[in-house]
């Protein structure tokens, strides 16, 4: 119930999350609420299966990659406490990179300088929905990947093939047929990635 | 202590003869002795009260603003071919082979991370949040101390609802079960005040009706102004007392759980007793499960295939005074009857609207949508398309096949290949 999730979330934890995402504090206790009421296994961590029962969230084209983005690999003790779950912390961090940029904004101390709404670290949120195995490259094989979960059976596939190799070739500067992060950036640099990338809390 | 107790039963004894003369006698001739709306209105007073207390201790603003909207997030309304036009405006256009860009992405990362801070559907089946507080634990929230009196005004609170409410509830509750009068006594056993609206649209024999659904408290709101026949599952344990015991005041109609997989044995047994023009009207709930009372969901469209006229019905409870919402994977039955019965009351508008019939070319599902958005406008509610079956079970894959369809007819043109 709502009085005793708020319960669970202490101040300092508050604090400290203030700190790292820059959200405020009553944002922080209504997501918490919301973190809470998708949580149904009561563990205070959420699976993967958690986020699928989003309806909205489950129809989706790009769903799964978006559920992935929760988990980051290798188990950074401070967001997950298991390779397969992801707790509060990790789940603001996360979201922390849709905050909107506000005009006026004072770098906070944190450890990485660049706060997590920046527009690089918005257009890394991006790049790593088309990255699966992370390793810093958009391959050919993973353009296609991603081609398909959006289009779903309505293209075939050489004609995405060739979608993918022509946005490869437009973006490629280094002719390794791979999209690297500073290509992608120089691609999408005339879109407005803070605006597009960003949801508008009310409070 | 033997002492205390010797005098304490008598004392008992005479304060419950009080009671049942006061409020279950009239009750049962349907004669008001005007203390429910005297309650009514020192309540009512006492949570303006507790509100205006609340607004100047915190800041006033804050609640303001809460109050303006209660959702957390604005959401974006534009459509999937409205924004990735935006997102592609500044590349040229290249109408050769395609139109695809990599920025393409954002849109569906960004509504994606908009559903998971909140979505339409899952909120429905929770409790509604409260913009002001009304003195129960249960709907606190967001609140936090604030002062003094408010905490004691509380504490008399939760001793008047446990030790005075709870046990006249109770007693009445449980001494008149079989009658067509159990009914008025449970209403009034809730402290339920209904208000009626648009009387002269009540449902009438071989008709049926339909209702947006609640909590299991719906049936005894409409059964307190006309007599329904039910349709429903045969369930075991309290529900199953409860539906035995209606069995000898209506004739109702009671499925078994095997049956009710079979649609077509379904429809053909309500057909008959629709077309029957002696039988009471039928009550059906046809979104199939409890909401919130915030949004009317998808109405299935059994009910709907069997002709006969539809009689929409509207109910919407004040949550003021107390959370209506039968959260069934939360709360038993028994835990859900304890909470109404220490609510400070059930206030509730019921607001019965015109007749409605299948109208020519138009199919189950198209009228379905149409009585449905009529009972979501009288009620104030949201009016969705989304399944309430979806409180238990996974969304089907065409809706994410719809979605994937609309995005690849902006990458190759409306001339596709299939």
């Amino acid at each position: 119930m709502g009085s005793r999730a708020s319960s669970l979330l202490r101040e300092e934890d508050i604090e400290e999350i203030k700190k790292e995402t820059g959200f405020s504090h009553s944002q922080i206790t209504r997501l918490y609420s919301r973190f809470h009421s998708l949580d149904k296994g009561e563990n205070g961590a959420l699976s993967r299966e958690d986020f699928q029962r989003i309806p909205e969230l489950a129809i989706n084209p790009l769903g799964d990659r978006i559920i992935n983005a929760f988990f980051p690999e290798g188990t950074n003790k401070k967001y997950t406490a298991r390779e397969d779950q992801v707790n509060f912390r990790g789940f603001m961090r996360t979201l922390a990179h849709f905050r909107p940029v506000e005009d006026n904004e004072k770098n906070k101390d944190l450890t990485s300088g660049e706060p997590l709404n920046s527009r690089t670290n918005k257009l890394h949120f991006a790049f790593q929905l088309y990255d699966l195995d992370r390793d810093d490259k958009i391959s050919r094989d993973e353009l296609l990947q991603v081609l398909r979960m959006m289009v779903g059976v309505n293209i075939s596939d050489e004609q995405l093939g060739s979608i993918a190799d022509r946005t490869i070739q437009e973006a490629d500067t280094n002719g390794d047929m791979c999209i690297s992060f500073s290509e992608f950036t120089k691609v999408l640099e005339k879109v407005d990635v803070e605006q597009k990338m960003s949801i508008r809390f009310l409070h | 202590m033997e002492g205390f107790w010797a005098v304490f039963f008598p004392v008992l004894r005479v304060w419950f003869t009080c009671l049942v003369v006061l409020i279950m006698l009239p009750a049962m001739f349907g004669i008001s002795l005007g203390i429910t709306e005297t309650y009514m209105k020192i309540l009512l007073k006492t949570l303006e009260w507790a509100t205006h207390r609340i607004q100047r201790a915190s800041r006033a603003e804050e609640i303001l603003k809460r109050s303006a909207s209660n959702g957390l997030i604005q959401r974006n309304d534009s459509s999937l071919e409205q924004e990735i036009e935006e997102l592609r405006r500044n590349r040229p256009k290249s109408a050769e082979r395609g139109d695809f860009t990599l920025s393409d992405v954002l849109y569906f990362s960004t509504r994606g991370i908009e559903s998971i801070v909140e979505d339409d559907v899952t909120q429905r089946f929770t409790s509604e949040e409260l913009v002001s507080w009304n003195l129960l634990t249960r709907t606190n929230n967001n609140f936090q101390y604030i002062s003094l009196r408010l905490t004691v005004l509380w504490g008399v609170g939760v001793v008047v609802r446990y030790c005075i409410l709870l046990p006249l509830r109770v007693k009445g509750w449980l001494s008149e079960l079989v009658h067509l009068m159990c009914y008025r006594i449970c209403a009034r056993g809730l402290s339920a005040t209904i208000h009626y609206h648009n009387k002269q649209n009540r449902p009438k024999r071989g008709g049926i009706c339909v209702a947006n659904h609640t909590s299991p408290i719906d049936v005894v709101i409409l059964a307190n102004d006309g007599c329904y026949a039910m349709v429903g599952q045969v369930h075991g344990g309290l529900m199953g007392v409860l539906q035995r015991a209606m069995e000898r005041s209506c004739p109702h109609i009671w499925f078994e759980r095997a049956e009710m997989r079979d649609r077509h044995l379904v429809t053909q047994r309500l057909r008959d007793h629709v077309n029957n023009k002696t039988k009471l009207p039928i009550l059906i709930f046809p979104e199939g499960t409890c909401i919130n009372n915030t949004s009317v969901m998808m109405f299935k469209k059994g009910s709907f295939e069997i002709g006969g006229t539809i009689y929409p019905v509207a109910i919407k409870y004040d949550p003021q005074f107390g959370d209506a919402f039968w959260n069934s994977s939360k709360y038993s039955m028994v835990s859900y009857l304890l909470r109404m019965m220490t609510s400070w009351a059930i206030v509730c508008n019921v607001w019965y609207l015109p007749p409605m019939t299948q109208e020519e070319g138009e199919d189950a599902v198209q009228f379905a949508n149409r009585v449905k958005s009529t009972i979501a406008q009288q009620g104030g509610l949201v009016d969705l398309a989304w399944d309430g079956g979806l409180k238990r079970a996974k969304v089907k894959e065409s809706f994410k096949e719809q979605q994937q369809k609309k995005y690849s007819h902006m990458v190759v043109g409306d001339d596709s290949s299939d």
